[in-house]
């Protein structure tokens, strides 16, 4: 996405309304845990399929996801969001670390066993183009969470698909027609649609809007916000910039290269961004004021995301960033609560001005370094 | 990364949504891509005609024989009057052409070439069709298993398919064919004949639609789709059969079209090298083995079973290459 925003019809920065609901307990028990995630794919040679090397696309991520909250999860493309989406739907199996969804233990369950879950966590895709099979009616698509979990809602299946096509913003009588004839944006609506038929607790949408027109694009998010507040659902949206997430999202997770660099409120991570990355992130959002535009300058990020393969030792952002030091080769930095509900890992944190809490690590000594 | 899924998603959303919304109360039942495809396939005129010789030559093959009584013609009732006896050659201009034999007789015998030529094309078809289909079912099968399962299957398959494009497919033909001309499995003469050569041409010929499902399996099951399914629960059996076979039936009536006229051409070699359909038996292959020894002093004779497979061939593939246009626009 390029700035746009000139464009009177561009409604995406539509803040979210300052929270009146509950709102989600920090104290509550997680919806999900995720502890020391890993998923490497390996890499393989020759007839006799020997590993010469590994993909690390996720390698150690920890955080929860706590019950009605929307968790954004950003990063630039390859950083491995995707991944761990399809992780903690589990249509993926990681190769390290645990994953729990409401206590239960779900990282190695077979197929059998990971059906009741199927319910309850749902996942709305990044291609409309793709997550739809272009062979079934809108019908037939809707439906067929009902056919697979053996689920008769009341009234019948094709009343409540027809249902659930309102409730997404789409006319009952699309339901005989076929994927093909809708827009991206409505497309999407169906995805939408097919995620909550089963009233999940938990969905996953990977970039749900990025392959969509900048105008559609807060249509489509917004629905979902509304849809949220409806049906009290817990998100987990990525996205590759924080264009999109920062106005839905109560928390946000900076990924890179497989790892989380700083995770925080929307508005902690907003005022006062703690990771060089998240705020080279943050320049390339578009300013809605333009008066305002000059004031923050644009960190342009040089070169791309180093290669998952073999990725730089100690920080895997050094090879980008302009803080860097020699600790910064040397040593990873581990990812740590610098505030109340702000983790970084950064050896030289932007914005570190308060001395961390007490009883978390603080980049010790070598923050003076770096003046 | 993302770069081409956004350029299409931009490219596609060119119609807005208010357009759709707007009709949508007029047209409530959907088009399917079936129904677009065969929109699309009736605007191809070329195809269309394709098609038109393809069914003219079903049925004239299918009724091949009621034909010929009705016309009162027969492939084996040799005719000396009508052959000079000095060369050989049939009588008059243009390997003897008349009112009772409008294409001519063949040299020697003076057999009417329009009998023989209806007779030949049922044994063309039927060899052309039933090898295809036995291609089709194991291609099918093994190269939906090998795209599906992926890992040893798939490479086990796949060394198969291998083996069995590196076979020196002629040589076995005219092998099995000379061991089995006495009689084999309670079957001789013709019947014998054309088990063998749909046995040989079919079941050789499988891995070339084993591995255009075998990839677009691979392809299909990358879909975003399939993650979909298996995201709310779904199993091998229910992936394969309702995701992934739906969207497979399109290419495989596409390549079965195209198989046909390259089988006919295979069963046409066969019988030309004298390893298919024996004489007397009229075959357009067997025809063309005859005709070669009189192509200087009686073209006429070639070019009938000749110009037979060809605008045969040409029909099918024509149908063939309509039917993908009309199915899957992009492959083109
Ligand atoms: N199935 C796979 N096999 C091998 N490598 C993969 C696979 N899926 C993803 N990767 C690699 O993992 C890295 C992270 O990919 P992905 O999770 O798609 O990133 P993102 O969604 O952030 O763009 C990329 O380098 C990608 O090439
Ligand atoms: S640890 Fe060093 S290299 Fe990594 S982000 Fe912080 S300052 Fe930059
Ligand atoms: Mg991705």
């Amino acid at each position: 996405m390029t700035e746009t925003t000139d464009d009177p019809n561009n409604k995406i920065p539509l803040q979210k309304a300052p929270d009146t609901r509950p709102g989600p307990a920090a104290d509550a028990e997680p919806l999900l845990k995720v502890r020391g995630l890993v998923r490497h794919f390996p890499i393989t040679k020759g007839l006799l399929k020997r590993q010469v090397g590994a993909v690390q696309a996720v390698d150690g991520i920890d955080f929860d996801v706590r019950p009605g909250e929307t968790l954004g999860v950003v990063g630039e493309s390859g950083c491995g969001k995707s991944t761990m989406g399809r992780l903690i739907t589990r249509l993926d199996e990681p190769t390290g670390g645990s994953i729990e969804f409401q206590g239960t233990d779900i990282t190695h369950l077979s197929t059998g066993k990971l059906r009741p879950m199927r319910r309850d966590v749902q996942m709305i895709f990044q291609d409309p183009y793709g997550s739809l099979n272009p062979r079934h009616t809108i019908g037939g698509i809707v439906s067929t969470p009902f056919r697979l979990q053996g689920v008769e809602p009341e009234g019948g299946v094709k009343k409540e698909v027809q249902r659930l096509l309102e409730l997404v913003g789409l006319s009952p009588e699309h339901y005989n027609r076929y994927p093909h004839e809708f827009s991206g944006g409505q497309r999407q609506r169906i995805g939408i649609a097919r995620a909550l038929a089963l009233k999940p607790k938990l969905v996953v949408a990977d970039e749900p809007v990025s392959a969509l027109d900048v105008s559609i694009q807060a249509q489509v998010v917004n629905l979902m916000d509304d849809l949220q507040e409806e049906l009290g659902l817990t998100y987990v949206i990525i996205a590759h910039d924080l264009s999109v997430i920062r106005h839905v999202s109560d928390r946000i997770a900076v990924m890179y290269l497989g790892k989380i660099v700083e995770l925080a409120d929307r508005t902690e991570l907003y005022e006062n961004p703690m990771h060089p990355y998240t705020k080279a992130l943050l320049s390339a959002v578009p300013v809605p004021d333009p008066k305002r535009r000059t004031q923050r300058d644009r960190i342009l990020l040089k070169g791309d995301v180093p290669s998952p393969i073999n990725p730089p030792s100690g920080c895997r952002f050094r090879t980008r960033c302009w803080k860097a030091t020699e600790v910064c080769t040397t040593t990873e930095p581990p990812l740590v609560a610098l505030r109340t509900g702000h983790q970084v890992a950064c050896h030289h944190p932007e914005n570190a001005g308060e001395p961390a809490a007490a009883g978390t690590k603080a980049p010790d000594g070598q923050a003076s370094s770096d003046q | 990364m993302t770069a081409p899924i956004e350029t299409t998603g931009a490219a596609a959303e060119a119609q807005p949504e208010a357009v759709l919304k707007g009709v949508e109360s007029k047209r409530i039942e959907g088009r399917s891509l079936g129904q677009i495809a065969w929109l699309r396939f009736r605007r191809d005129k070329v195809a269309v005609a394709g098609a038109i010789v393809v069914i003219l030559l079903v049925a004239v093959a299918a009724f091949s024989r009621p034909l010929q009584a009705l016309l009162g013609l027969d492939p084996n009732n040799p005719d000396q009057s009508l052959i000079d006896p000095n060369t050989t050659l049939p009588k008059g201009d243009f390997g003897g052409m008349s009112a009772d034999h409008p294409l001519g007789v063949d040299p020697k015998f003076g057999r009417d070439l329009l009998a023989r030529i209806l007779e030949g094309s049922w044994v063309s078809l039927i060899v052309a069709f039933g090898a295809t289909l036995l291609s089709v079912a194991i291609g099918t099968v093994l190269g939906v298993v090998a795209g599906f399962y992926r890992g040893r299957v798939d490479a086990f398959i796949s060394r198969m398919m291998d083996v069995f494009l590196a076979f020196p497919l002629l040589l076995f033909a005219i092998a099995i064919s000379a061991s089995l001309q006495g009689g084999a499995f309670g079957m001789e003469g013709l019947p014998l004949h054309i088990s063998v050569l749909i046995f040989v041409i079919g079941f050789f010929n499988w891995p070339y639609m084993g591995r255009i499902v075998r990839a677009q399996t691979l392809s299909l099951r990358e879909r975003e789709f399939v993650d979909a399914a298996r995201g709310m629960g779904a199993r091998g059996p229910f992936i394969l059969f309702r995701e992934l076979l739906p969207n497979l039936v399109g290419p495989i009536i596409v390549y079965s079209t195209l198989l046909i006229p390259s089988n006919i051409l295979f069963e046409a070699a066969l019988s030309f090298l004298g390893v298919g359909i024996q004489p007397p038996q009229a075959s357009w292959g067997g025809m063309l083995n005859q005709a070669v020894k009189y192509y200087e002093v009686d073209p006429q004779y070639m070019i009938v079973p000749g110009l037979a497979i060809f605008v045969t061939v040409l029909a099918f593939n024509l149908l063939g290459d309509g039917l993908r246009d009309a199915l899957d626009p992009r492959s083109r």
